[in-house]
């Protein structure tokens, strides 16, 4: 049963296995463990970033291409919901009729992305899609009147799900937040498993080989372009779903929280640490970044007043600079552990199987 | 392959000319020409030109490393943007020091100080350049993947760096005293500090046409952007010509980064990500490798963003993205495809 729903790929590591259980049950439990709305907002972030570097993994890490466009489709999606829940009042049916408007626009942009720029060499792609995300932020911001301009949109969401919704059940009193908390929930774990199901499938095969030798992967017959694009498309539209319950959960949406180019920056760290083409890097990598992003500043907080006054050492150990620390962590994992924290405990199993 | 080298054996000794592309030459005159009546007025026009090659002659300055590093060893720099923006930031420090020279009203003094910049953050950038080739752009040779991932890594670095030693908030940077203001052709205002700009530009310019046309290291280099193993199994280092090549680029990035935070007369820690978009645009559509064609690009996506912004200023946020559209539609490959690519 386990085994069918992890499509096959299990952590194949003990550390691991034990780590993504305890990921698993603690966001599942989140709103009835975690105190204060903070922390909840925490893990809702994970929760949003494990789907988002999910699916940049499909893209990067199986089939080997690099976009700098992903939070484009992060962005649609978090704006189609803003859109229409602004237009047509907070409600189900606007929610659902801005999913699919921004399904729909992104599948057009990124098929039409994917065949102008995929056919030829992955730094081409890297640079058209670099520019096409820059061009859409600036578009973003500049239709005013539609997107709300630098400021975004504030919007209502349904009753039922936003905080005077109260109600309790087996003793916890709960409301409309953790109500919404449990839909990001669900959808992130049934299309996390989806994901899982595709990489694991002969279509995920074929990306792999595309990724590994793509000469190669068209002289024995697979049609590179139509892969590529097909990949393409798929890790936008879920990009585009992660971006609909940015914005559900934040009740928000602006160019800072979804199109900006650092978190297009903090995706390619995320899969990278986490592990490349292994998808339960992108469950510890999100939970590892966004915690560091949260608490790993009151801990440089506590080493740079530690080390105050030592000239360099302090400037570099203040809070702002955990960028920093993140960047040099990544240019290290990029050298010496290309598949990351996941492709590397697995690596150990495999040697410790080896030699027993 | 041209025709005019295929017809070589017959002629041994005369060595086949490949005939000059003047279309993308005269496209970007066409460009200037076709604006003439739509901006209206000639002064005005006059203006906007200016601005626009000052603007492209910076673009170009900037990029020019970058499109040959890609060219001679595949290599494509994401972390290109660090150098601009360590250019100018070290261009605040100098010209801060020397506020003596800068304050004066003299042309001679500003320029000292102009000048002093420029060596200081060439040497910076081409200084750092040289380690950044050695401790992240070495390691990870002919992987593209790799290569994406690590120069952007060594960016994230760089700029938070920066942001350690500048602090991370805009910091102003006015021209010198002598170069604010405009001098007047007739009608037409023209800045001071673009006519220096463009100055240095076509100094540059004709510099490095001149290098790579009548010098030997140039004609490794171009040759090497054509067929790099070629040249390899001659006996030359290409390696070692690659350093060097990446290096002055990096210097040259330097030296265009302090001519841009005098041209915006402010500089923000991230006008390396900005700008870094830019000149990806003005690469792609000059035909990654071609100096020619980032020179061409360059001027292109200048003085198109010029007139664009006066003639409707929304359409101008998008022009460059635009002429890349149309374009890389013309021609896939950019305005000068380099060959084996």
């Amino acid at each position: 049963m386990l085994e069918r729903l992890l499509s096959h790929d299990l952590p194949r590591n003990r550390a691991l296995a034990v780590t993504l259980l305890l990921i698993a049950i603690g966001l599942a439990l989140a709103p009835l463990w975690l105190p204060g709305s903070k922390s909840l907002g925490v893990a809702a972030k994970v929760l949003v970033f494990i789907l988002l570097v999910a699916s940049y993994d499909l893209l990067l890490g199986y089939t080997g291409i690099v976009s700098f466009a992903h939070t484009m489709f992060f962005g649609i999606g978090a704006y189609g919901v803003a859109i229409a829940s602004t237009r047509l009042g907070p409600g189900f049916g606007s929610i659902a009729v801005g999913v699919a408007g921004a399904l729909g626009a992104s599948l057009l942009l990124s098929l039409v992305v994917g065949l102008f720029s995929l056919r030829v060499k992955a730094i081409f792609f890297a640079m058209i899609t670099l520019a096409v995300a820059a061009a859409f932020q600036t578009l973003a911001s500049q239709l005013s009147e539609i997107t709300g301009g630098e400021d975004g949109l504030t919007f209502r969401n349904p009753e039922i799900l936003s905080p005077s919704f109260e109600f309790s059940l087996a003793g916890f009193a709960l409301d409309g937040r953790h109500l919404s908390y449990w839909l990001l929930f669900a959808v992130v774990l049934v299309l996390f498993l989806a994901t899982l199901r595709v990489v694991n499938s002969p279509f995920g095969r074929a990306l792999q080989a595309i990724r590994e030798n793509d000469f190669r992967a068209e002289a024995i017959g697979l049609r590179v372009v139509v892969y590529r694009t097909l990949s393409n498309v798929l890790a936008a539209m879920l990009a585009t779903v992660a971006g609909a319950l940015l914005a559900l959960w934040l009740r928000y949406t602006g160019p800072d929280t979804t199109l900006s180019f650092e978190i297009m920056l903090d995706v390619l760290l995320i899969v990278v640490i986490g592990g490349m083409g292994t998808l339960y890097g992108a469950v510890v990598g999100s939970v590892l970044f966004v915690l560091a992003q949260n608490y790993l500043q009151d801990l440089l907080k506590l080493a740079g007043a530690a080390v105050e006054g030592v000239p360099v050492l302090a400037a570099v150990l203040t809070p702002d600079r955990w960028l920093l620390w993140l960047g040099v962590l990544f240019v290290l994992s990029v050298y010496h552990f290309p598949t990351g924290i996941v492709g590397r405990l697995r690596a150990m199993t495999l040697a410790r199987q080896r030699k027993g | 392959m041209s025709p005019a080298t295929a017809a070589a054996p017959a002629a041994p000794a005369a060595v086949p000319k490949a005939s000059f592309d003047w279309i993308p030459l005269a496209l970007l005159v066409a460009l200037m020409a076709v604006a003439l009546p739509l901006v209206g007025s000639p002064s005005t026009w006059i203006t906007l030109t200016v601005a626009g090659l000052a603007m492209g002659l910076i673009i170009f300055i900037i990029s020019s490393g970058l499109t040959l590093v890609f060219g001679l060893m595949d290599v494509l720099n994401f972390g290109h943007g660090v150098f601009i923006a360590l250019g100018a930031f070290v261009a605040t420090t100098v010209l801060g020091a020397m506020s003596g020279f800068t304050a004066s009203p003299s042309l001679g003094a500003n320029l000292v100080a102009v000048f002093a910049a420029m060596l200081v953050a060439m040497a910076l950038a081409g200084a750092v350049g040289w380690a950044f080739e050695r401790v992240i752009v070495r390691p990870v040779y002919g992987l593209h993947l790799k290569q994406i991932l690590i120069t952007m890594g060594g960016m994230i670095v760089g700029e938070e760096i920066i942001k350690v030693i500048w602090g991370p908030l805009q910091i102003p940077l006015p021209p010198p005293e002598a170069l604010r203001g405009s001098i007047f052709v007739g009608d037409a205002a023209i800045e001071k500090f673009r006519l220096l700009a463009v100055a240095v530009g076509l100094v540059v310019f004709a510099t490095m046409a001149w290098v790579l046309a009548r010098t030997k290291v140039g004609l490794l280099v171009r040759a090497g952007v054509q067929d790099r193993e070629m040249v390899e199994a001659l006996g030359y280092r290409v390696r070692r010509l690659f350093v060097g090549v990446f290096v002055v680029g990096s210097a040259l990035a330097g030296l265009g980064g302090v001519l841009w935070g005098l041209y915006q007369q402010s500089v923000t820690p991230q006008i390396g990500a900005q700008v870094n978009v830019l000149i990806f645009i003005v690469i792609i559509i000059g035909g990654l490798g071609s100096t020619l064609g980032c020179f061409v690009g360059a001027l292109m996506v200048g003085v198109l963003a010029n007139y664009t912004g006066f003639l409707a200023p929304k359409v101008a946020l998008f022009s460059n993205i635009l002429l890349m559209v149309a374009i890389l539609l013309w021609r896939p490959r950019g305005l000068y495809p380099v060959t084996n690519r």
